[in-house]
């Protein structure tokens, strides 16, 4: 059984079909790529897959439990967890806190636990400031720790985006255009963490324009195009597949022809 | 490949830009319990106040959300107190928690339905909820005695200690504030308080986290009403009377200054707020009619001049960023 599977997802804003009847499948372990062109319905199909809207029709199925329909909490309290666009930082709290608050879905606790204060809690609060240290390594963002999360540069914000989102052990990541806005030197070291962090067994579906980077480090890859899916596979095949190229290149000859 | 590194977060500061506050805290005490029953009585409404604030602080400096209705959950507590004290001779203590549980309640059921406001209509469903509350307390004279007040609610006591001299009541004022403070403190760290300011800073990934933003947004508006129940509560009983009018809107422009003034969001903002507030209409009052006046523009300086209170202020003294 995947890990994700996609049935048959229809979206339909008014009389624009945003997703015409989408189906594929995220095995666990892997990194799974959706791209097209603009307008091709990629972020409507994130957005259906990570919960933030309920398809017109078909289903989303993670670990086997039908989500779609579910509130956004209770997805990513299933272990499937998103990244935004553009960046959703909690601005107020340092970059260390930011980490912290992603340990949320993985640990427990109240108003009474906070008031009380026993031991077991603040067990659980040292741990979290370890793993968040961790984390930040992992990331390479320890020196940041105690800033501001607003005042980091654009590419940094990104890299704690991914840090936060990892902080709740997903079991799955959605990444929203990781790299959008990113310089090259940024870009390679989100490949860089984003391939580490699937290294360490989290699957990853991410949605993306760079191709370089997609190409880089997908290992499946999906292709979008007028809200049907035209093509899926490796990035060789990928590479190679004539309605890919002709979507791309925005002819519809092909070059069979 | 880095960038230079112009945020220094811990840079060498000005200490006592810190530790001003905690000392002139402690002063105003010192002056409060050796002078007459004047100074006592606005030392003794600052830290009632600064009750009212801890909690509506949690609600909207570390939550992020809008209440102009905090007065509807003072009165409750005021007149909870008043009515349980006088009429059924219950411990004020005993009536204290009562009214704090029951306004809790109150809170979760209207919060239930006026939460799923944002923003401005929140602040409006909210702003009316304290004069829904203001027109029953002056309507409801069976149980108010409407615009006549409250009268003879005894002093604070628990078993056979009773405040009698207001200093003593002060001093369980300052207790009772001090626990406030205290459990503010606790909950701002923990899971729960992280999980209230991810809210504030962006709803959609709060939730994305697996944080349940509505739950948490209803948990906080409680916490800030029994906050404001207690500090009523205190208040009946330091004052010995209360009317509809003590709960009127004055309190919330009041609160408000006091949280814009002394730094939103943070634990002793709302201190520093109530105790210069209360301070101010005492060096003001050769303005007499002018000083609402007065305190909405000071409000407004404040809020050009320095949009994070005296504690932001502070805090750029002594070199620190953010906190």
């Amino acid at each position: 059984m995947s890990l994700l599977e996609v049935r048959n997802v229809t979206k339909r804003f008014g009389g624009l079909l945003a997703n015409d009847s989408i189906e594929f499948s995220v095995e666990t372990g892997t990194i799974f790529a959706v791209i097209g062109p603009n307008g091709a319905g990629k972020t409507t199909l994130f957005n259906t897959v990570a919960g933030a809207f309920a398809p017109s029709q078909g289903e989303v199925a993670f670990r086997g439990q039908i989500i779609s329909g579910q509130p956004v909490h209770k997805i990513a309290q299933a272990g499937l967890v998103r990244t935004y666009q553009l960046v959703q930082l909690f601005k107020t709290l340092t970059v260390a806190e930011n980490v912290m608050v992603g340990f949320h879905r993985v640990t427990s606790g109240g108003v009474l636990a906070a008031l009380l204060r026993k031991p077991s809690t603040q067990r659980q609060e040292r741990m979290i400031e370890a793993r968040t240290r961790e984390i930040l390594e992992f990331v390479g963002l320890t020196h940041r720790a105690d800033v501001a999360a607003d005042l980091l540069p654009y590419g940094e914000q990104r890299l704690l985006e991914v840090a936060r989102a990892l902080a709740a052990s997903p079991t799955m990541l959605l990444l929203d255009e990781p790299a959008a806005g990113l310089n090259t030197e940024e870009t390679e070291s989100l490949a860089r963490v984003i391939q580490r962090v699937n290294e360490s067994g989290v699957t990853i579906m991410l949605i993306e324009h760079d191709m370089s980077f997609i190409m880089r480090v997908a290992h499946r890859i999906a292709v979008l195009d007028f809200g049907r899916k035209i093509a899926e596979g490796t990035p060789e095949e990928i590479r190679a597949h004539p309605d890919v190229i002709a979507a791309y290149l925005g002819g519809t000859e092909g070059f069979d022809d | 490949m880095t960038s230079p590194d112009i945020i220094s977060t811990k840079a060498p500061g000005l200490a006592w830009a810190r530790i001003l506050p905690a000392v002139l805290g402690l002063g105003v005490l010192v002056y409060a319990f050796t002078s007459n029953g004047y100074v006592v009585t606005v030392v003794g409404f600052a830290a009632i106040y600064g009750l009212l604030c801890t909690g509506l602080n949690f609600f909207m400096g570390f939550t992020g959300q809008a209440s102009f209705g905090q007065n509807a959950f003072a009165a409750l507590g005021s007149y909870g107190s008043a009515i349980l004290c006088t009429d059924y001779n219950v411990e004020p203590v005993l009536a204290l928690v009562m009214t704090m549980v029951f306004s809790g309640l109150v809170a979760l059921v209207v919060g239930y339905p006026t939460l799923r406001l944002r923003g401005h209509y929140l602040a409006m469903a909210t702003f009316a909820l304290g004069l829904i509350t203001y027109e029953i307390s002056v309507e409801w004279t069976d149980l108010t005695q409407g615009y006549m007040g409250y009268s003879g609610i005894p002093p604070l006591s628990l078993g056979p200690f009773q405040a009698q001299t207001d200093k003593q009541q002060l001093a369980v004022i300052l207790v009772v504030l001090a626990l406030g403070v205290l459990a503010a403190v606790r909950l701002r760290g923990s899971r729960f308080g992280r999980a209230c300011r991810a809210i504030a800073g962006s709803e959609a990934a709060a939730g994305a986290l697996g944080i349940p933003v509505a739950r948490y947004k209803l948990i906080s508006f409680v916490i800030a009403a029994v906050y404001a129940s207690a500090a009523g509560s205190l208040f009946a009983h330091f004052v010995g009377f209360i009317s509809p009018e003590v709960f009127g809107t004055t309190m919330v422009v009041q609160s408000f200054t006091m949280l814009y003034l002394g730094g939103i969001g943070t634990i002793a903002g709302p201190l520093i707020g109530a105790v210069v507030v209360s301070v101010l209409p005492e060096l003001m009052r050769g303005l007499k009619d002018y000083q609402n006046i007065g305190y909405l523009v000071l409000l407004l300086a404040i809020l050009i001049y320095a949009p994070k209170g005296v504690v932001g202020l502070l805090d750029s003294l002594s070199g620190k960023w953010r906190r």
